[in-house]
């Protein structure tokens, strides 16, 4: 760790406790980080699978994913470039509710996110589980806007927002971590924003 | 820090000696943190100008009123400072010198383009890239002169170019510019990324063939 920059004061004195090290609020902005051009996905088109280790893989459509229970996150949010966004919320569905369905085995320890794009990312399976993720398609109220992920992506909050991937088609149960697309392009396999766990080796 | 620079009035070229620095390749960023005397840290991404060859690792940073690394590293830094930089950063977003490319860029989001270009000259491969800047005027972006030498194509948006009036990019501003087995990068602000990729898939583009670096209000 390297002493003070000559010179540098800083905007914030008083540190918001809500913000992670090395983050800062980004009030009502939520720029938009996206590698690839935004997919166009109608509803009708959409489908969430969950496979790999589990007992019994399963496909669910719009209609049937709507008929699971609603779950909702009401919290904060925070990117790797550095700014977290307070009080946001979210309705869809908790991951947890897809992978009682889907029943992971004993060897299943991490998962795949796959995105329509192709875009993949890799979280440890406790990272998804416990109330922690969910699949959503509302932001706010309203339909869960395009260039945000819409109509649904993964939302892990308690991660970098890398992890809550755009567009999510699939989640893949592994025995082993794999990375994904960003991961294999320098960033951490987990993402802990507390920790600051922002490129692999941090 | 080797060399400050203001090349446009919103822009600081910084030139770093980068101590046991590992060469980056073109398309990469730095991360630049500053610690302030009470352990306060802030940090920022910023695109690598310089090609791998350059024996200083140059940033170009844009200055964003309420942005508080830029607005330090614009008014503050001076040659001879120590900055805590890490890199280089991103696999996803690079230029290895061997394929055809086209590169868009909206105002600074030229600077990994501006790498690219150096990189391509070192190795003589000018004829690889196609790039096409679009700024509000000539006089807002940095590195103007040489990108036009290397054959840019430079739009703008706030003062007419030639015959073309003041105006967006448009499609028939990129067809002339593409062709097949071409890599795309578009690198600018939200917004823009978004209209030049959404321009491009609708020319026809493969969609998996363009890869995207949006910066957005992130000071």
């Amino acid at each position: 760790m390297a002493g003070p920059t000559r010179g540098f004061l800083g905007r914030r004195r008083e540190r918001d406790p809500r913000l992670p090290p090395g983050q800062y609020d980004a009030g009502t902005d939520w720029p938009v980080l996206t590698a690839e051009p935004t997919p166009r996905i109608s509803p009708e088109t959409w489908s969430i699978t969950v496979d790999g280790r589990v007992e019994q893989p399963t496909t669910w459509n719009w209609d049937e994913a709507h008929a699971l229970p609603r779950s909702e996150y009401r919290g904060d949010i925070h990117c790797v470039t550095t700014w977290s966004k307070f009080g946001t919320w979210f309705a869809g569905v908790s991951v947890d509710s897809l992978l009682e369905a889907a029943r992971p085995t004993a060897e299943a320890h991490f998962v795949m996110a796959t995105s329509k794009t192709g875009y993949t990312t890799n979280l440890p399976l406790a990272d998804v589980t416990g109330g922690r993720a969910w699949v959503v398609w509302e932001y706010e109220g309203g339909p869960l806007p395009i260039e945000h992920g819409g109509p649904v992506r993964l939302l892990v909050p308690h991660l970098y927002f890398w992890k809550s991937a755009k567009w999510v088609t699939r989640l893949t149960l592994m025995h082993r971590d794999q990375p994904g697309f960003w991961e294999q392009n320098g960033y951490h396999d987990r993402g802990d924003p507390w920790l600051e766990q922002r490129y692999q080796g941090d | 820090m080797r060399e400050v620079d203001r090349p446009t009035p919103r822009t600081v070229q910084l030139r770093l000696a980068v101590p046991d620095r590992v060469d980056h390749l073109a398309g990469q960023h730095y991360v630049v943190r500053l610690t302030a005397e009470d352990g306060y840290r802030a940090q920022r991404s910023y695109s690598v100008a310089s090609a791998p060859g350059d024996p200083l690792v140059e940033l170009l940073v844009e200055r964003l009123d309420d942005g508080e690394v830029s607005t330090f590293l614009a008014d503050v830094v001076e040659p001879g400072d120590e900055l805590e930089v890490r890199g280089p950063l991103g696999g996803f977003f690079v230029w290895e010198g061997e394929r055809p490319a086209l590169l868009v860029a909206g105002g600074t989001g030229v600077v990994p383009f501006v790498s690219m270009l150096r990189t391509a000259r070192e190795l003589g491969r000018l004829e690889l890239l196609r790039l096409l800047v679009s700024t509000r005027t000539r006089a807002e972006l940095p590195y103007v002169a040489e990108l036009e030498a290397d054959g840019a194509v430079v739009l703008t948006t706030r003062e007419a170019t030639g015959i073309r009036p003041a105006g967006r990019l448009t499609g028939p501003d990129l067809v002339p510019l593409w062709e097949p087995g071409q890599d795309v990068y578009v690198c600018g602000s939200d917004p823009f990324a978004e209209a030049a990729s959404q321009l491009l898939v609708g020319l026809g583009v493969p969609a998996a063939t363009i890869r995207l670096e949006r910066f957005g209000p992130s000071g």
